[in-house]
């Protein structure tokens, strides 16, 4: 059970954001420039930073909505599974796994990101907005985590919720929109 | 050295806000929201709770720049925002805001470290959902904030007084609208 009172209907952050609508507009909106704004890092790659992030948090929810945005956005499931095992190891270009590595170091902390890794992302030809993007996207979604989790927020088991979810996240982003959740819980 | 090519002489988050100002805007109303909007959580408590979680996340920038302004709202001395940092439980903090600090400590640590019982003994104490909302939401924030100017690899004054003489002038101008390139 949550620890504050949020709608039965809209569960993990999607209950958290409505509770308070002033303080979800400026996350929305942040949130929606990093995942959705014109980079050079597509979206599915940005989703992928999102996923291994809270997975490294072990955050149910925000997991399994990014996970199944990911998947969506690319076209297969494959890339999401394989990241989660063994980034090295993984279907990513070398950019993309330089840039998953330093997601993962900042998940744990900010100051774990070494010269190193950031040589390396250079070398496979990340941009400096690249990098500024990556660390911002994994310290925002080091924020998500706890705040779905921190609140306690319900994390739904049947699979298809998140399906639902990412269609909305795939096809609107993150900005309010009317009736934005219309559709999600059945 | 910062890990990319920022704009130069701007300390912590400032050289990242300007390196990307579309994000900067709203990353501003976000901190100006949630520290500084109406609540029935003062401000100086709520940049305490900031204070406290960088402190945790050991990022120096954030811990003396929201110290700093803490400091300000709270009249007080260098020395007791340091024992809050050191021993919050020892401090003369009403018990609902130790408590409230207990559980920005958990949400720090990850967010599944938030108990029933920290919520059970915040509400007994007299916070009300929305405190309890807003601390784990600074709380978080702050693991955010933290890693933003951490992972970057971004520079800071190590003279903490720079920031204490800073505070008042930070709390008057607030998180919008202030001049980024002004020290």
């Amino acid at each position: 059970m949550p620890h504050i009172p949020l709608d039965e209907k809209l569960p993990g952050i999607t209950g958290i954001l409505n509770y308070r609508l002033d303080t979800a507009l400026p996350i929305r909106e942040l949130t929606h420039i990093l995942l959705r704004g014109n980079s050079t890092l597509t979206q599915g790659e940005r989703e992928l930073i999102a996923t291994i992030v809270s997975h490294g948090n072990e955050c149910k929810f925000c997991t399994a909505a990014h996970t199944a945005a990911a998947d969506l956005l690319l076209g297969e499931k494959e890339t999401t599974d394989s990241i989660k095992k063994d980034i090295a190891l993984s279907s990513v270009s070398d950019k993309m796994k330089a840039l998953l590595i330093i997601a993962k170091a900042v998940q744990v902390s900010g100051k774990n990101v070494t010269s190193e890794m950031i040589d390396q992302a250079k070398k496979a030809g990340a941009t400096d907005l690249e990098i500024h993007d990556t660390v911002f996207i994994a310290a925002l979604f080091s924020w998500y985590n706890r705040m779905v989790d921190g609140l306690a927020s319900v994390t739904p088991t049947d699979p298809a919720f998140y399906s639902r979810l990412a269609t909305i996240l795939a096809e609107k982003g993150y900005l309010s929109s009317e009736n934005r959740y219309a559709g999600l819980t059945k | 050295m910062a890990h990319i090519k920022l704009p130069e002489g701007l300390p912590g988050i400032r050289g990242p806000m300007a390196f990307r100002p579309e994000t900067a805007k709203p990353l501003n109303e976000l901190a100006e929201v949630l520290l500084r909007s109406e609540n029935s959580l003062s401000r100086g408590e709520r940049e305490l709770i900031a204070t406290f979680v960088s402190s945790l996340n050991n990022c120096f920038f954030c811990q003396n720049a929201h110290g700093g302004i803490a400091q300000h709202y709270l009249q007080c001395d260098l020395q007791y925002i340091d024992s809050i940092k050191n021993d919050y439980r020892s401090s003369d903090l009403s018990d609902k805001l130790k408590t409230l600090l207990s559980i920005a400590a958990s949400v720090q640590n990850g967010g599944k470290q938030v108990t029933t019982e920290q919520i059970e003994k915040a509400k007994s104490l007299g916070a009300t959902d929305i405190e309890i909302h807003d601390t784990v939401l600074i709380a978080a924030a702050f693991c955010m904030f933290n890693r933003y100017v951490d992972g970057l690899g971004t520079w800071a004054p190590q003279d903490r007084n720079i920031y204490v003489e800073r505070g008042p002038r930070r709390a008057a101008e607030g998180y919008i609208n202030f001049d980024l390139y002004k020290q």
